[in-house]
Formats: C-alpha cells, structure tokens, sequence
C-alpha cells in the first residue's frame, strides 16, 4: 500500500532521514518506536507529504505522490492522521470539525455529513459533545474527536503521530481502545508511539529507528524477546 | 462664570440659530462613511496583502506574490497618506468619475483604505502567525486545500486574535481623514474651518470639533469592545 524508497530529509544541514526502506502492506498496523531524535515523526510526516522529502520516493497505491505533477490534496484525503497536540479547529464544534472536510471535499450534504458524524461520535462515546468546542474538552475526548475526524474521510491508512504523548496518564487508555477497535476492524495503521504494551499487543510488525535509519523490524512477540541490536536492546531497557 | 455664558452664547448663535448643526451634521456623515468604508477596503486587501506574505515561497509563482506584497507595505506605509491623496486627486484620477458629485469622496474612501490596508496586512500577518501550525497541518491533513483551510479555519482565529488592533485603526482612520478636506471632502475639519470663517469665531467652533470626534472614538471602542465579547462566547479562555 505504502512503498518508501531511499526516503532522505533534511533540515538545514541536519540530516534527519538517512535512507529509509519500507513497505506497508494493506490491514498490517505498524509500530514504530525508537529513541526521540531518531527520525519518527519525520518518517509519519512524509508518508503524507507534510513534509516535503530531500530525495527518494513515497509511492501510495501505485503512485509516487512526492513528485510536483501529483494532486497531493487528493492523496490525503486517503491518509488520515492523528497529531501528538489533537489539532482540532478550535474556531469550529465538535460535530463541524468533522463534517468540514466530508462537506467540502466529498460533495456531502450537510444532513448527510451529520448523520455520518454522529453514528461515528457515538462509536466513540462523545455524541453528547457534538455541539462543545475544542476548549470545553479533555485531552483523552479531544483525541478521541480528532480520531473520528480523520475516520469521516474513510481512509485507507491511518497515521498515528504519537497519539497519547501529550494526554493525562489517566486518559491514555481511552484513546488507546478506539485505537485497538479500529485496528481489530482491519484498518491499516501505522502509529508513532512510546506506548509498548499497545505495539505488542496490536502491531502486526514493530519497527526500531535510530539515527534516521530503521535498524530493526520484526512482529512484537520476537522483536520484544530478540532486540538484535545494542541500541535497541539498550532503548528496551529503559522504556519496559 | 461670565467666560462660560460666553462660551454657550456663541455656540448657540453658531449652532442653532445658525447653520452649524447643519454643517457639521454633513461633516459627520462624510467623516463616518469616509472611516468605515476605508476600514472595510483596508481589511480586505490586508488580508489579501497578507496571505500574498504568509503563503510559502517554494515556488516562482509565490515569490512574486511575497515580493508584491512587501514592495506594496513599503511604498504604501513609506509615504504620507496626505500625499497620496493629493497624487490621487490633482494628479491619477484626474479624470475619474468626473461628472460624479462625490468624487473627491470616493477617491478618499479609496485612497485611505488602500493606505490602511498596508498596515491591517501587517496586523492580520501576526494574528495568522499566532494561530497553532497544527491547525493548517490538520486542514492539510484532512485533503482540504490550503486556500479552504486559510479562509475556515486560520483566517477566522487570526481575526478573533486581532480585532483590538482592528479597533485601534478603526480609531485612527477616523482622526486620519481630518485631512481629506485638502482634496475638497466636506468632512468634520472642514465643515468646522467654513464654520471659523463665516462666524469670526475659532476656539467654540475648534472645542466642539474635538468633542466630536472623541464621542465619535469613544462610540467606536464601544461597539468594537461588544464585537469582541460576542466574537469570544463559546471559547472557555
């Protein structure tokens, strides 16, 4: 579903990206963990193009969508994701931060996108909060909402930038069940996160980046047992 | 005591038996229309002026667009706006709307709101920096355009930000068009000076002059002040 080939990015003259090969195969939920500073979240945000890669390819369905001829708006709209600080618009309600894109992109009506948005809040838990704003909730319904958000568009990836890294302890496990639901309903996801019982538990592959590389892959149950390498096996030690 | 009688003589032989309220009354209104209309035109090119700033240059396209913008703030902010008006009125529009009875008004309409658009693009560039980059990336994120995502979700927030700086240039180009009266506009100074000349009189006509226009700003913060609090219901801030 998702080809990366010699995926490099820079910022200035630090090399963030140093050479990435990865293939992301439709259902499969990939994990990826590492160190901060090794490239996570840059990696996430090229998948999407919300950073521009220096060389190598995203190809997404067939398409290289790093090249200038691609339509990229269209491509998102295929790739949903999830940031670390929720994101959501906090000029809009809960129930028009959801139907905004399904509206505007989709062609739906504003009945239609309703009704859609608020069988997906009630999977959720939060229809009652469909008229609050942004600022009248917790951290834990926030990204609860901002999930849903992204949901609405029905895409065929889900991008997950370290989730539950900003929420109260207390509100992580909330976000993590929708997580797990939608990952048992077969969607493809691929989650940032230092949330290791999570990648064990859902991650069909996790993936240990070091130093904008990937050094390691392997499904959880190995990976956890087997680390291979000193670094990873020096980052288990101190997150497990 | 007898300077106070004096005063309220005079204003009453100018102001009522004669035909001050009248006179000043027209000033009010060319005063207003010239404020509000300017402000109108100065937003909207200042948020074209500055998105024109903010947009990303990475491409020729968009560094056309930065590079106007900013030659257009210079220019604009580096002249006198009395200047502009009188290069507007003798010299480019000369033969503008020449069999228009409110010519000279609308040129100063035009002029003070593309001289206030340079300053509300500076303004509306900082409410649009102040607003998260997360809300852009959400938009993106969604498959909205960036236009969409600029006009329903940062524009909106940026302007809430910065309506107090709106307000304040409300209240400047309201002082500001004291001047249009050089390129003819019968505004509040003008119709005053006329006031001065016919009645021999200058500190009574002078004094309610400058009464004038501070109700004028004083009802302006107001009814931006309620604009503010309306614009800010529904946000716990």
């Amino acid at each position: 579903m998702i080809t990366v080939s010699g995926l490099k990015k820079s910022f200035g003259n630090l090399e963030v990206l140093k050479g990435i090969d990865y293939t992301i195969e439709k259902g499969e939920k990939i994990v990826v963990i590492g160190p901060s500073g090794s490239g996570k979240s840059t990696f996430l945000r090229c998948l999407n193009l919300l950073e521009e890669p220096t060389s190598g390819d995203v190809i997404f369905e067939g398409v290289k969508i790093n090249s200038p001829e691609v339509e990229i708006d269209k491509i998102r709209e295929h790739m949903g994701m999830v940031f670390q600080q929720f994101n959501l618009f906090n000029n809009l309600t809960v129930l028009e931060n959801i139907t905004l894109a399904p509206m505007k992109i989709k062609g739906l009506s504003k009945e239609e996108a309703d009704e859609e948005a608020i069988k997906l809040l009630n999977r959720v838990g939060l229809a009652e909060k469909a008229d609050s704003f942004p600022a009248q909730l917790s951290g834990g319904q926030k990204q609860r909402i901002a999930i849903v958000r992204a949901l609405a568009m029905n895409p065929d990836v889900m991008l997950f930038d370290e989730p539950t890294s900003a929420l109260d302890p207390e509100m992580v496990g909330e976000v993590l069940n929708v997580m797990k639901e939608l990952a048992e309903e077969g969607m493809t996801m691929v989650v940032v996160t230092h949330e290791m019982g999570f990648a064990r538990e859902v991650a069909s592959k996790v993936v240990f980046m070091d130093e904008g590389l990937i050094t390691e892959e392997a499904p959880p149950e190995e990976f956890f047992a087997n680390p291979k390498t000193a670094r990873c096996k020096d980052f288990l030690s101190k997150v497990l | 005591m007898s300077s106070f009688a004096g005063f309220f003589d005079i204003f009453k032989r100018i102001y009522i038996e004669g035909d001050g309220l009248k006179l000043l009354g027209e000033g009010l209104l060319s005063t207003v229309i010239m404020a509000v209309f300017a402000l109108v035109i100065g937003v909207l090119l200042g948020i074209i002026v500055a998105i024109f700033k903010v947009i990303p240059n990475n491409n020729f396209f968009t560094k056309i667009l930065n590079a106007f913008a900013n030659v257009y703030i210079a220019v604009i902010r580096g002249t006198p706006v009395m200047v502009q008006l009188l290069l507007a009125y003798y010299a480019i529009f000369v033969s503008a709307f020449r069999e228009f009875r409110f010519r000279a008004l609308i040129i100063a309409i035009i002029i003070f709101g593309i001289n206030s658009s340079a300053y509300v693009a500076e303004i509306i560039r900082s409410g649009i920096l102040a607003v998260d980059k997360g809300q852009m990336e959400a938009g993106r994120s969604l498959g909205l355009s960036y236009a969409t995502t600029m006009k329903k979700i940062v524009l909106p927030q940026a302007i809430k930000n910065i309506l107090p700086a709106l307000g304040n240039e409300l209240i400047v180009l309201i002082k500001e068009t004291s001047v249009a009266g050089f390129i003819t506009v019968f505004d509040l100074t003008r119709a005053t000076r006329s006031l001065v000349a016919d009645y021999y009189e200058a500190f009574v006509p002078y004094i309610t002059l400058a009464a004038v226009y501070l109700i004028l700003v004083l009802g302006a913060t107001f009814l931006v002040n309620r604009l503010e609090r309306r614009m800010r219901k529904g946000d716990n801030r």
